[in-house]
């Protein structure tokens, strides 16, 4: 019982909003914009139990003593003291902005350094890994597109960085993305569709 | 503006009733679709991870569900639903993580369902559904661990991800543990083929539940996501050759 009426008000929902898009009904735009609204303020709930899922899963890592529960602490930790500045101060405050600058930006920014080896070593296993055209292509492309547009200490190469780079980012690479970006904006109609008519039930019922 | 929102109208509709139609005639003969070799050798994965008494472990973006990333998210749950179907009673449940807490709550919700359906009721442990940060680093960061201390045989990366995605690959490859990855977004798309064992490109994303558990209304899907890829290639033909034609 509480599936089929899960799935009702999903379908209902989902039909109201898709109606007050498509026609400029005084009475379905306001019950769309009202509707949107719930789905932010759900949105904003959503973060509070995720944070509070983060906890329970990081607490109980102490507790049982698992590999890693010294981590687990680190992270509590900071986050009660992130939490707690930020409710005194409010955020914008020097403290929050110290934390951020000092704590968080630069660990995402070696993060994305420690990525940018990985992706390298990963281009060179691709080969053994899938030895096919493709791959070669790939690197290919991806070597060329480098040397078109990495600073080199005598200049720009003439026929690559002027000619060949700019060809492959934009006919060969845009025409690609886009095919690419058709066939995802297809698959997503499709599957609006099919949460629409209560096909798809990402909401656990049964 | 009103004429495109009808024919974005015209183009919801038929799809709509295509959709309908295909699921209510094409019911006793299920369509043929290419095989994506990916997706086989997932199956095989996840049949050993069961026998082997090891773990999946189902990543699923950061797709907001308020935007267009959702539908990313909803086709990861969707293979979330299909794959804790197949795996709920093996000796270890599969393990959800999303960088998105909407994500979270719902893949909580699927698990739980497919568990107690499996065991008659039986007590899910939601600690199995886990968000794991809040940033695409913080979110790629907190999900290497679990990759590596949770008996993981088998990674499923399907949802809106970005260029992160690569950290995932590499600890799942020191691992040696299987990984399946596909992403809506362009520069992820291009990491991961980089990066990862077997990665999907473009909406063979949103195909994967359809191939790991088949129904009329997912093969419907694909149908009509053909006819709607050869409806918009003989338009695009057409219109280039009335633009040389000077007609346009």
């Amino acid at each position: 019982m509480k599936g089929i009426i899960s799935t009702l008000v999903a379908i209902l929902v989902g039909l109201i909003v898709l109606a007050g898009y498509f026609f400029q009904i005084p009475i379905l735009s306001d019950l769309r914009s009202l509707i949107l609204d719930w789905a932010v303020t759900l949105a904003s709930l959503m973060v509070f139990i995720g944070v509070l899922n983060l906890l329970s899963v990081n607490t109980n890592r102490i507790k049982n003593k698992e590999k890693g529960g010294f981590y687990s602490l680190v992270l509590i930790t900071s986050l009660l003291v992130t939490l707690i500045i930020g409710l005194i101060f409010k955020p914008g405050h020097p403290a929050m902005n110290f934390i951020f600058y000092s704590v968080q930006l630069p660990v995402e920014q070696s993060l994305m350094s420690l990525l940018a080896v990985t992706l390298l070593i990963a281009s060179i296993n691709l080969l053994r890994r899938q030895p096919n055209l493709f791959s070669v292509i790939f690197l290919g492309t991806t070597l060329l597109i480098l040397l078109g547009t990495a600073p080199l200490p005598f200049g720009k190469l003439p026929f690559i960085g002027d000619i060949l780079r700019p060809f492959i980012a934009q006919v060969l690479a845009a025409s690609g993305a886009r095919g690419i970006l058709i066939g995802v904006a297809l698959a997503t109609l499709t599957t609006g569709l099919r949460v629409l008519f209560g096909a798809d039930r990402p909401y656990g019922s049964k | 503006m009103i004429g495109s929102t009808m024919i974005a109208l015209a183009i919801v509709a038929g799809s709509a009733g295509l959709l309908i139609g295909f699921t209510i005639f094409k019911r006793k003969s299920p369509p043929k679709f290419r095989e994506i070799p990916a997706v086989t050798r997932l199956q095989k994965a996840v049949a050993w991870a069961v026998e082997d008494g090891n773990r999946l472990h189902v990543s699923l973006g950061r797709g907001n569900l308020t935007s267009t990333q959702g539908a990313a998210g909803l086709a990861g749950l969707s293979a979330l639903k299909n794959l804790a179907d197949l795996t709920s009673t093996s000796d270890r449940t599969p393990i959800a993580t999303s960088g998105e807490p909407g994500l979270t709550v719902l893949s909580q919700d699927v698990m739980q369902t497919s568990y107690q359906k499996a065991t008659g009721g039986g007590h899910f442990d939601t600690s199995a559904a886990r968000l794991s940060g809040l940033t695409p680093f913080s979110y790629a960061s907190g999900t290497l661990p679990m990759m590596r201390d949770e008996h993981i045989s088998a990674n499923i990366l399907l949802g809106s991800f970005g260029v992160e995605a690569g950290l995932m690959t590499d600890a799942a490859d020191r691992q040696k543990s299987f990984l399946l990855a596909a992403s809506d977004n362009l520069p992820a798309q291009a990491v991961l083929y980089a990066s990862a064992q077997e990665p999907l490109i473009g909406e063979e994303l949103y195909a994967v539940s359809e191939y790991i558990n088949h129904s009329p209304m997912h093969a419907a899907s694909l149908s009509v996501q053909d006819i709607l890829r050869w409806i918009l290639i003989i338009s695009m033909l057409l219109g280039a050759i009335l633009k040389l034609g000077g007609f346009l």
